[in-house]
């Protein structure tokens, strides 16, 4: 059944302004259901700008460009109806509600994603605890306060059950990987697995090759001063790793493609 | 479980509806000797209770309105109808209640609550308890409730030995006027021993405005006595204010549990100044809940005199301060004795110009050994025309006591709102998730009934706020 989906994000000469400050330069990216992208680059290269602004944070102003699920233009609707249009983003640093439980926020969130569907409590605690097994997390976290006074591997792995748990069409993950030892990523790299069979568009943000080792991509690109300035497959990876960014800046890429 | 994000309606209008009587019996305007001999007369009044309000009549007019905290310079005392009596009967049958009055009670839910889960009811409408009930095991077990009025007339011996002597008139100037002018109210007597497992109620409502209501309330638990008293309050709105000045006294005698949970809901008109104390003998336990969800002005500071050795109290405060209000609610807590305990836990929210005010005074007496106590007031400001003050006076005389003090000042940050909308979140509900998170923990506090009442409210809200500041 999975298989039938056929979702498409179009991001299309995205630029993207901070404050002043202009981060993201007519970038193009195109997702599809199944499929995993990791998007690689150096600190302020614009990675999480670029997460930001798919999602509609409104401190990231689309200054051109537009950004489309199936062909619908959504670069106007606020976070919101870009959540219900199906975006997700695993967020690098989630932030803390003090004494909203989780239970309350999940369910909330999970009627205001999915409206039309009938929702059991009963069975949506149970869905939930499930999936905290699959993290290897402990059931009372449906009683604790949304990331307030977690791990930064706990709020990671609450990140990631989210994604399972609100199926979204298309899932960003913003250095999911930073902070989690090796058993955790094997974890959310399986989670990520999971979403990619069941059709989910994935975007992995990341520093490091480690968690690609895991869920292996379908596409690598690599950001660079706001631009897409490769895109391949697995063997970029291993460049980067080779000879690092600076192999970008110098503009040697360009002379070795083709 | 609170149902957050389903399609309830959300009516403050609920209490604010007009209900149309003509009342049987009221005084004229203004404060003076001839009305407050006027009140106790139709009231038929032993003269030792009519000495005692002319006395309190003296003590209020020689009291200067305090100004310390809100203004209350618009309290005009010649204008304000103090006494009003809707009906002549009072009855133990809501079928005997006069209809418009039945019906006002029935769209505010007070005989529903009843059947549902409480042990008794006193409802009072304007100045009188119009109906009162205790449920039969109760009564048979010696159990009284019933409104101020008839207990005078039917236990005057137990009434004189404890009115005013928990908060005598010359407390303050409010109390003083409580005292002049008291009717209704109501009173609650648990002998010895018996534990009362479900709530009792007494709900009040004002229907007019340049008016007053005064109920005087008395509670006594008897040695090793237990009962939960929750109090009701709502009025219609109307441009010009109406007063409520109640007091409340209770003694909570040696080895008994009170927990006293008061939930108004007063329209924005109502400025509400009650005084409200207990007296906590030996290994006794007195549990303030507050819930202070409307009115323009409150003040209100409930007390606890520790008076036995391991005597203890809490007292937790929610207050919500949206709009053109001030709330200043608090605490005080006396340690009179060794070993007692106290926590107080103030919570506040302050919106669209609101303000919240904690004032407290935490007191332990020299010679109240190892005494603990434990204050901790944390406001939650939702906008940036919205304030927030703590005042609290902390009085440590004895060495062996333990005491700590926590205040913070939170804001919504525009972070969480982001991150909330990012689940497909509308801003409004992120909003209500974040301020029903800090006030979970004394949520869970309150009466179901009440609570859903606070999130309702609080949706309502922050539907009302603008975009994030």
């Amino acid at each position: 059944m999975e298989s039938q989906l056929s979702n498409v994000l179009n991001i299309e000469n995205l630029s993207v302004d901070v404050g002043e400050r202009n981060i993201l330069k007519s970038l193009n990216l195109t997702i599809k259901s199944g499929e995993i992208h990791a998007l690689m680059g150096p600190n302020g290269a614009g990675k999480s700008t670029l997460a930001q602004a798919i999602i509609g944070n409104p401190k990231y102003k689309i200054t051109s460009g537009r950004i489309l699920v199936n062909g619908k233009d959504i670069t106007d609707l606020q976070l919101y109806e870009r959540a219900r249009e199906g975006l997700f983003l695993a967020f690098q640093e989630p932030v803390a509600v003090q004494g909203l439980k989780y239970i309350n926020f999940l369910r909330t969130a999970y009627m205001s994603l999915h409206p039309n569907e009938k929702l059991e409590y009963k069975k949506f605690i149970e869905q939930v605890q499930e999936l905290l097994g699959l993290f290897r997390l402990d059931k009372s976290f449906v009683e604790r306060s949304l990331n307030d006074g977690l791990s930064g591997g706990e709020k990671k792995r609450m990140e990631a059950l989210q994604m399972l748990l609100f199926k979204p069409k298309f899932v960003i993950l913003d250095e999911i990987d930073s902070g989690l030892d090796v058993d955790a990523l094997k974890i959310v790299a399986e989670a990520v697995k999971k979403a990619k069979e069941n059709g989910t568009g994935i975007l992995i943000i990341t520093h490091y090759k480690r968690i690609l080792d895991y869920v292996s991509p379908d596409f690598i690109h690599v950001l660079v001063d706001g631009t897409i300035v490769e895109s391949g497959k697995a063997e970029i990876a291993k460049k980067i790793e080779e000879f690092g960014y600076d192999y970008y800046r110098r503009g040697e890429a360009s002379a070795k493609v083709g | 479980m609170q149902k957050l994000d389903e399609n309830f309606e959300i009516r403050k209008d609920k209490y604010d509806f007009r209900t149309n009587i003509k009342p049987v019996y009221q005084v004229g305007q203004g404060l003076t000797r001839a009305v407050v001999e006027e009140i106790s007369r139709v009231k038929k009044e032993p003269e030792w209770m009519k000495n005692i309000r002319l006395r309190a009549l003296e003590i209020f007019n020689s009291k200067p309105l305090p100004t310390w905290g809100p203004d209350l310079s618009e309290l005009n005392f010649d204008e304000i109808t103090y006494y009003i009596k809707p009906e002549e009967r009072k009855s133990t049958s809501w079928d005997e209640v006069p209809k418009e009055i039945k019906e006002t009670f029935d769209k505010l839910g007070v005989p529903e609550m009843e059947r549902k889960y409480l042990a008794g009811t006193v409802a009072q409408f304007e100045s009188e308890g119009v109906y009162s009930k205790i449920k039969k095991q109760w009564e048979e077990k010696g159990v009284i409730f019933m409104d101020m009025d008839s207990a005078l007339q039917r236990y005057p011996d137990i009434i004189r030995e404890h009115f005013g002597r928990v908060v005598p008139a010359s407390d303050n100037k409010f109390a003083a006027l409580n005292t002049a002018v008291w009717s209704g109210g109501s009173f609650l007597y648990i002998p010895r021993g018996v534990h009362v497992d479900l709530p009792v109620q007494a709900y009040f409502r004002m229907n007019g405005e340049l008016e007053g209501q005064f109920e005087r309330t008395l509670i006594i638990a008897e040695e090793g006595a237990s009962v939960h008293y929750i109090e009701g309050c709502t009025a219609p709105t109307y441009s010009r204010y109406a007063l409520h000045a109640a007091v409340v006294e209770v003694y909570a005698k040696k080895n008994s549990k009170v927990r006293y949970t008061s939930i108004q809901n007063w329209s924005d008109n109502v400025i509400n100044l009650p005084t409200k104390r207990a007296w906590v003998e030996e290994n006794a336990r007195m549990e303030w809940v507050q819930g202070s969800l409307g009115s323009k002005i409150t003040m209100t500071y409930p007390s606890s005199i520790l008076r036995g050795e391991y005597a203890s109290t809490s007292n937790l405060n929610v207050a919500l301060a949206m709009g053109e209000v001030w709330k200043d609610n608090g605490a005080k807590v006396v340690h009179a004795a060794p070993n007692t305990s106290s926590k107080v836990v103030a919570k506040s929210i302050s919106g669209r110009g609101g303000m919240s005010v904690y004032r407290g005074l935490l007191r332990i007496n020299q010679g109240a050994y190892n005494s603990k106590s434990s204050v901790q007031c944390d406001a939650l400001i939702v906008d940036d025309v919205s304030k927030s003050n703590t005042y609290p006076h902390n009085e440590i005389l004895e060495d062996t006591a333990a005491f700590s003090h926590e205040a913070s000042v939170g804001k919504i940050s525009e972070e969480q709102i982001n991150y909330l909308m990012s689940r497909g979140i509308r801003e409004e509900d992120a909003r209500s998730l974040i301020v029903l998170g800090f006030l979970d923990d004394v949520l869970k506090e309150i009466p179901l009934e009440y609570s859903i009442e606070f999130n309702k409210l609080i949706r309502l809200e922050m539907s009302k706020m603008g975009a994030v500041g």
